[in-house]
């Protein structure tokens, strides 16, 4: 049996914040921020659809891959410094990305214990066609989820920290799940280490410690997004310093929940009251309801205190307890889209790209291509504020340099996006003149809309399971 | 007293999230002065107003004081989520921007006073 063993202050690191983000920099906070732990967050909403498209290719695979190569980085210094590494990379599949872990780590003679989390798939609950009607219903609209049962291609719901604290508590050193909550990857490392209590935590003392350690999961779970990266302003993001060697954010959180964020020394960003409190409000709706399978946070009393530095003090998260469902994401087909981007030069650049459009146009019609939306922006004038950006008028246009078009088409009908590039290249000799790049000749792709809904809390937590692989160095 | 129409950007700043549908924005005053015209200027129905031509949906707010900072969801904004949107911003990670664009009046004293109050973070 292990004692656990209950410490004053733990410190943890972000790892990456999402499928594809940047993993040098947790080296520096293994190296220099004096960690225990990291914790890394691989999915997105939208990453759950990647992998189901990587899993109907090949059932090995619906994890994300980048943990490997990660790993293979970083797992050296972190055994070195006893440093212990949470993450959700497992997607779809946690056992195969165990697996292809451990395989990765055999090959050079390594050692870890590896716990695996697993349960978070309700896709079956959601295609039970005997469920009542309201069930499952959306979240936002309460529209009915029989409308896209049909084509519904995974359905997660959002576990809490309970099985991550269970892996540790079990000795693991590494611990993959499939979907948690982004930012239970960090509160169970806290709870574990602290002695907080989680289960049937009620009084206030408790609540409100779980809610700290939810808000440090919430300031370190997007990576460089809570230590200066993406700070959206004008003219104060140029004083974040070396975003080349950007710092990920790192806690160091105490036993009564009050926590401490900061940078490895010698790294690039910023923490400061202005850069953490972007990532505070960052995807969070009622910032008094900040629903978790943990807790319910109320950010309306958080206090943080810049201490300069890249030092900010953060306490007054409030908690409440946790309700008797959990959030669920599903995503369902809805159809395809094929995307086309096609530029033209001076002179009369505007107009000709409306002639060519038009033409587009009558041959989508001509040849009776089935479509629901044809879809036309301006990359460099209006793609990223649409109608709020204040465009110049069509003679200016006409005297600009080169006019871009991205047409995108939608459609239920594949042929018809697979068709759509080649209505374009017979342009290029009898078109508009000087045209001047095209791409897309190739490009479908599969939309797939979201469906967050709720479930029962019990239905999904009576099958949840942690399993260790692996042995220890 | 002269009134001054400013752009948002004058006086804040932003970040844009997705969740499903759903674009949500974090407005920061840079100080107190800042946060009282924002929490005086920037309501829902401002908002929801100021995106209308664009992105037609109900708008909520909730000011948050102790952060000097306002949060608001905007709804039905994402064509359906971040995997079914056609723009080439399919998250809306620029949308922040958009709303820096949204002007509002206030007074040449008011705008002097946030401007000339320090930040409360520390940026040397």
């Amino acid at each position: 049996m292990k004692i656990k063993t209950i410490m004053k202050s733990i410190r943890i690191g972000a790892g990456l914040g999402f499928y594809g983000d940047n993993w040098e920099p947790v080296a520096a906070s293994i190296e220099r921020g004096g960690v225990q732990f990291i914790a890394s967050d691989h999915l997105a909403e939208l990453t759950l659809a990647i992998l189901q498209k990587d899993r109907q290719r090949d059932p090995s695979l619906g994890y994300a891959r980048d943990v490997v190569p990660m790993l293979m980085k970083l797992w050296p210094l972190m055994r070195e410094r006893g440093v212990r590494f949470v993450c959700n990379a497992g997607g779809l599949n946690p056992q195969g990305a165990a697996k292809a872990v451990l395989a990765a780590f055999q090959a050079k003679g390594w050692k870890a214990r590896v716990a695996v989390v697993s349960g978070d798939d309700v896709l079956p609950c959601l295609l039970d066609q005997t469920a009542p009607v309201e069930a499952f219903a959306h979240l936002f609209s309460s529209a009915p989820v029989a409308g896209v049962r049909d084509r519904l291609v995974f359905g997660n719901a959002y576990l809490g920290a309970r099985p991550i604290v269970a892996a540790l508590d079990a000795g693991a050193d590494i611990v993959i799940t499939g979907r948690v909550a982004d930012a239970a990857l960090f509160l169970g490392p806290l709870v574990h280490s602290l002695g907080w209590t989680l289960d049937g935590a009620t009084d206030a003392r408790d609540l409100d410690r779980l809610a700290q350690g939810l808000t440090v999961g919430h300031l370190l779970e997007c990576s460089g997004q809570g230590s200066g990266g993406n700070f959206g302003s004008q003219g104060a993001w140029q004083a974040i310093p070396d975003l080349a060697h950007i710092g990920y954010p790192i806690a160091e959180v105490w036993e009564d929940g009050s926590a401490l964020i900061t940078k490895a020394p010698g790294t690039g960003g910023r923490v400061n009251f202005d850069t953490v409190r972007q990532q505070l409000l960052y995807e969070v709706h009622n910032p008094h309801a900040y629903f978790s399978p943990d807790v319910v946070l109320d950010m309306g009393g958080i206090q943080l205190l810049d201490e300069g530095e890249d030092r900010v003090r953060l306490t007054g998260a409030r908690g409440g307890a946790p309700t008797d469902t959990l959030k669920v994401v599903a995503g369902f087909r809805d159809g395809y889209k094929a995307e086309v981007t096609w530029g033209f030069s001076w002179p009369d650049a505007w107009d000709k790209a409306q002639a060519a459009q038009a033409t587009i146009r009558t041959l989508l019609k001509d040849k009776r291509i089935p479509h629901e939306e044809l879809y036309v922006e301006y990359p460099g004038l209006n793609s990223a504020h649409g109608a709020l950006a204040p465009l110049p008028k069509p003679d200016a246009l006409n005297q600009s340099n080169e006019i871009w078009t991205r047409l995108v088409l939608r459609t239920s009908d594949k042929a018809a996006a697979d068709g759509f590039g080649r209505l374009f290249p017979w342009m290029g000799l009898s078109g508009p003149a000087y045209t001047c790049g095209f791409t897309g000749l190739h490009n479908t792709s599969e939309l797939l809309g979201i469906w967050p809904t709720l479930i029962p809390r019990a239905d999904v937590e009576a099958g949840v399971q942690v399993e260790l692989l692996g042995d220890g160095a | 007293m002269s009134t001054v129409r400013i752009p948002l950007v004058r006086v804040a700043h932003a970040r844009s999230g997705d969740k499903a549908d759903w674009v949500d924005f974090g407005l920061f005053a840079w100080n107190e002065a800042g946060y009282r015209l924002l929490a005086r200027e920037v309501t829902a129905e401002r908002v929801q107003a100021h995106f209308a031509p664009w992105l037609p949906g109900e708008v909520d707010a909730w000011p948050l004081p102790n952060i000097l900072a306002l949060k608001f969801v905007l709804r039905g904004a994402l064509q359906g989520g971040g995997a079914r949107n056609l723009r080439l911003d399919n998250l809306g990670k620029a949308m922040a921007g958009a709303l820096l664009r949204m002007e509002i009046d206030v007074t040449q004293d008011e705008l002097d006073a946030a401007l000339a109050a320090p930040r409360v973070g520390v940026w040397s």
